[in-house]
């Protein structure tokens, strides 16, 4: 592995990361939508603020992540890639500000219709976001972003057949791994019913997502060759290995073991990313630009590398921390208890 | 030598812009630099609080660890959670900067982003640090051993400081590009470290911290300043009041010293920035400072000079030469009056806070009491807004004093812009959604600030709270 594959090594564990954490935050949003109308909708938005409030701002930093490796390491991918994929990067850049705000100011907010306004534009916005953010996922890896400034079209660079199809697939990648980590919180609150609901949810979407990532298939052989033998060739083990965490957290979550679906699905999720960027190597915007020929002087790739060693010493032992006060249950009320009456 | 330099890089500037690609629009280039403007004023006030306020929290919950005070807690608990909806509105308008990095400014970022990257790295961990640690501050009162709680917060106020330290680290490296060799327009030989700790950092650094608390201690103090006003002096009030304030008022007067210290490094590494501070046309010794007025072919007209005072400031020494914007050729200089009103605004709001924080100070010390006045009262309830105000015309002096470089005489602005187009769009768009986000984020703080502060029961001392698991 050479340095410019190590350092792009980095942003794809924090994309997984970001997919894995952040995306199961927009998978709530998705959910929280779906708690209008339901009978005990309210105590399901409870559920979902009790898991996503502690860690959705760690969680978000993920992106800041990939984004900074990706302009310090490859700096000219990066300005193609948001010059030419300007318009759905500004959609998400929206979307991140009205998700971040609506979810922030919710329990600030009285009355319900403010309140079902808010859970709506969070839920929206959640919907959005990650649609707009496959979508232009799509737009690189289906050899539409060329080198330069906004070089590439302007809207078919990411309205294409393989652009919608990851599009939709990282909403629907989303949801699954928000129904599977619900189910699992309420199962540790000991809250049964709401349980068998995220429960039904999370093998209704993985069956979706599952569904769709086969489905979709044919559109990447049609709309983007390269990728499509990438998939086929060097990444198939990675698809494949996939295919089978996918259907093995069906499994589990079906049989409500639901820390070891919590796993399962972070590895299928995973595997996917992975694969996309074992399916483009050499390239990093496909067939342009090779991941040599994109990255930083060796200087540059030293420090990055340093850096985050030295950063990751830090930083993950403060993550795992948090997440085991989170999965534990101690940040889980409300940040607000009126034990005083003062708390506000 | 600092003059050389520049003189070399200036050469080699054509040959950076446009390597990438196309020459973009002139309404996309005014359009993207007002959007980045407004972008970045909205989101440095959120830094302001980001930075201090989890400082001003841990102060109360300090307190309430030393005296057993229950009223202490109170506040910082209450605070906290202003704390907490101030960092989620900063996570987001953060993140939208870090969008438009390469949304607006691609060609800067394909050819730079190499070299001052490597501070965003570091910024990156910091903002992970405060995102972490503020969860569990806020979700974790009552539910973590008292002196663990506390602890909790430090690293907080110190992620506050790094992350502010890199940011600045790369707006120093903008007006003091260093670390790189520039051949045919690329950067190549890249020194991380040195580009890092370029010789703007630290004034910029320590400037923006201060101002920092100032911003964050006076419009906190304001808020209780205001009830003060109309009569509610309780000692919830007292305390909230006080602790901020005083904060403030230590920082202000040290300011003073600082942006002396600033001046001076303006003055070695961009004399042009300086000149356009008083509109000094041409290159003298001896050189004045207006008061007021208005620049114009050359000079100011209409201010009261000060003689020999521009001189001062920059060298320390009367006499001294100093370069006027004659120094470089009229493509190369900054908006001038943008430019000086925006420093004057800064200088005197900065002196007045100076002079009412040694007011206070001095009341104290003499006599161990808040002044009485009402009229000091009133004037602490406007320090906060012009502490704001100071704030963005500071970062207005520096930013357009910078201009018409991204990169001081290495790469213009213009050479920068995305070619992507519509960007005239995107900033009627975010301007609405600012507007948004701004009136919700201050009418969700109101909300709060207005939920009555009952006196806490029984103190829960610091060894009554059991731990949480």
């Amino acid at each position: 592995m050479s340095l410019a594959d190590t350092v792009l090594a980095l942003a794809v564990v924090g994309l997984c990361a970001y997919v894995v954490l952040a995306g199961a935050d927009f998978g709530a949003g998705l959910w929280e939508l779906a708690t209008f109308g339901a009978p005990d909708g309210a105590r399901q938005r409870a559920a979902i603020h009790r898991s996503v409030g502690p860690v959705w701002e760690a969680n978000h930093v993920w992106l800041i992540f990939v984004l900074v490796i990706l302009w310090t390491g490859f700096p000219t991918a990066f300005s193609s890639i948001m010059s030419t994929l300007a318009i759905p990067l500004f959609l998400a850049a929206l979307g991140i500000i009205f998700r971040g705000a609506a979810f922030a100011f919710q329990p600030h907010v009285e009355g319900r219709r403010s309140a079902r306004f808010v859970s709506v534009l969070f839920g929206v916005s959640s919907v959005l976001t990650p649609f707009v953010m496959g979508a232009a996922i799509g737009g690189i890896a289906s050899g539409r972003v060329p080198v330069g400034n906004a070089a590439g079209a302007r809207f078919e660079s990411w309205l294409n057949p393989t652009s919608v199809f990851i599009g939709v697939l990282a909403v629907a990648l989303g949801a699954y791994l928000a129904a599977v980590y619900l189910a699992a919180d309420a199962a540790r609150a000991g809250e049964g019913d709401l349980t068998e609901v995220f429960r039904r949810r999370a093998l209704g979407a993985g069956v979706l997502a599952g569904g769709l990532a086969i489905g979709g298939l044919p559109v990447v052989r049609s709309d983007a060759e390269t990728l499509w033998n990438g998939l086929t060739g060097d990444a198939l083990p990675l698809v494949i290995a996939s295919g089978i965490a996918g259907i093995a957290t069906l499994a589990l979550v079906a049989t409500r073991r639901f820390d070891a679906a919590r796993i399962g699905a972070a590895t299928a999720a995973s595997a996917v990313v992975i694969g996309w960027a074992v399916a483009q190597r050499p390239y990093l915007l496909p067939t342009q630009l090779t991941v040599a020929a994109a990255a930083a002087g060796r200087s540059t790739l030293i420090a990055l590398l340093v850096g985050t060693g030295i950063g990751a010493l830090v930083l993950i032992p403060s993550l795992v921390w948090l997440f085991r006060l989170t999965l534990a249950g101690v940040l889980a009320k409300d940040a607000a208890p009126s034990e005083t009456g003062a708390g506000g | 030598m600092t003059e050389l330099i520049p003189s070399v890089t200036t050469h080699l500037a054509h040959q950076v812009g446009g390597s990438l690609g196309v020459v973009a629009a002139q309404s996309d280039l005014l359009a993207a630099r007002q959007t980045q403007a407004m972008s970045l004023a909205f989101h440095i006030v959120l830094v302001c609080f980001g930075v201090a306020f989890p400082a001003l929290v841990l102060i109360m919950e300090g307190l309430w660890l030393r005296t057993g005070d229950p009223l202490y807690r109170a506040i910082a608990r209450r605070w906290s959670r202003v704390m907490l909806v101030l960092f989620a509105v900063g996570v987001v308008s953060g993140t939208i900067l870090s969008f438009e990095f390469g949304l607006l400014w691609p060609e800067f970022m394909a050819h730079f982003g190499n070299v001052f990257g490597f501070a965003f790295a570091l910024e990156g961990f910091s903002f992970f640090i405060e995102a972490i640690f503020i969860a569990i501050y806020v979700y974790g009162w009552d539910r973590l051993r008292a002196r663990t709680h506390f602890l909790v917060g430090l690293p907080i106020v110190a992620a506050g400081v790094t992350g502010s330290l890199f940011v600045l680290s790369v707006n120093g490296w903008m007006n003091n590009p260093t670390g790189f060799d520039l051949v045919d327009g690329e950067a190549v030989n890249v020194r991380p470290l040195q580009a890092l700790f370029n010789d703007q950092l630290w004034h910029t650094f320590v400037h923006m911290t201060f101002a920092a608390y100032m911003v964050a201690g006076f419009v906190t103090a304001g808020v209780y300043a205001r009830g003060w006003l109309r009569g509610r002096r309780d000692r919830f009030h007292r305390v909230a009041m006080i602790v901020p304030l005083t904060v403030a008022c230590l920082a202000a007067p040290a300011q003073i010293v600082i942006g002396d210290w600033a001046a001076r490094s303006v003055a070695a590494s961009q004399p042009t920035k300086l000149a356009a501070f008083e509109g000094l046309g041409r290159t003298q010794t001896g050189a004045p400072i207006h008061l007021l007025g208005w620049y114009r072919d050359g000079g100011v007209v209409g201010g009261i000079e000060i003689p020999w005072l521009l001189s001062l400031l920059a060298h320390h020494d009367p006499n001294a030469a100093v370069t006027g914007l004659d120094g470089v050729p009229p493509d190369d200089r900054p908006p001038v009056n943008v430019v000086r009103v925006s420093f004057q605004l800064m200088v005197a709001i900065g002196t007045g806070l100076a002079a009412l924080s040694a007011l206070y100070l001095v009341t104290w010390w003499r006599h161990r009491r808040l002044p009485t006045s009402r009229w000091f009262w009133r004037a602490v309830l406007a320090a906060g807004p012009a502490a704001l105000i100071a704030l963005w015309a500071g970062w207005t002096t520096t930013e357009v004093g910078r201009q018409p470089w991204i990169v001081y005489r290495v790469m213009r602005t213009s050479e920068a812009v995305t070619a992507a187009g519509g960007v005239p769009v995107a900033a009627i768009v975010l301007l609405a959604v600012y507007a948004l986000l701004g009136a919700a984020t201050v009418w969700v703080v109101r909300r709060m600030s207005r939920i009555p502060f009952e006196a806490p029961g029984p103190p829960p001392g610091p060894a009554a709270v059991e731990p949480a698991t």
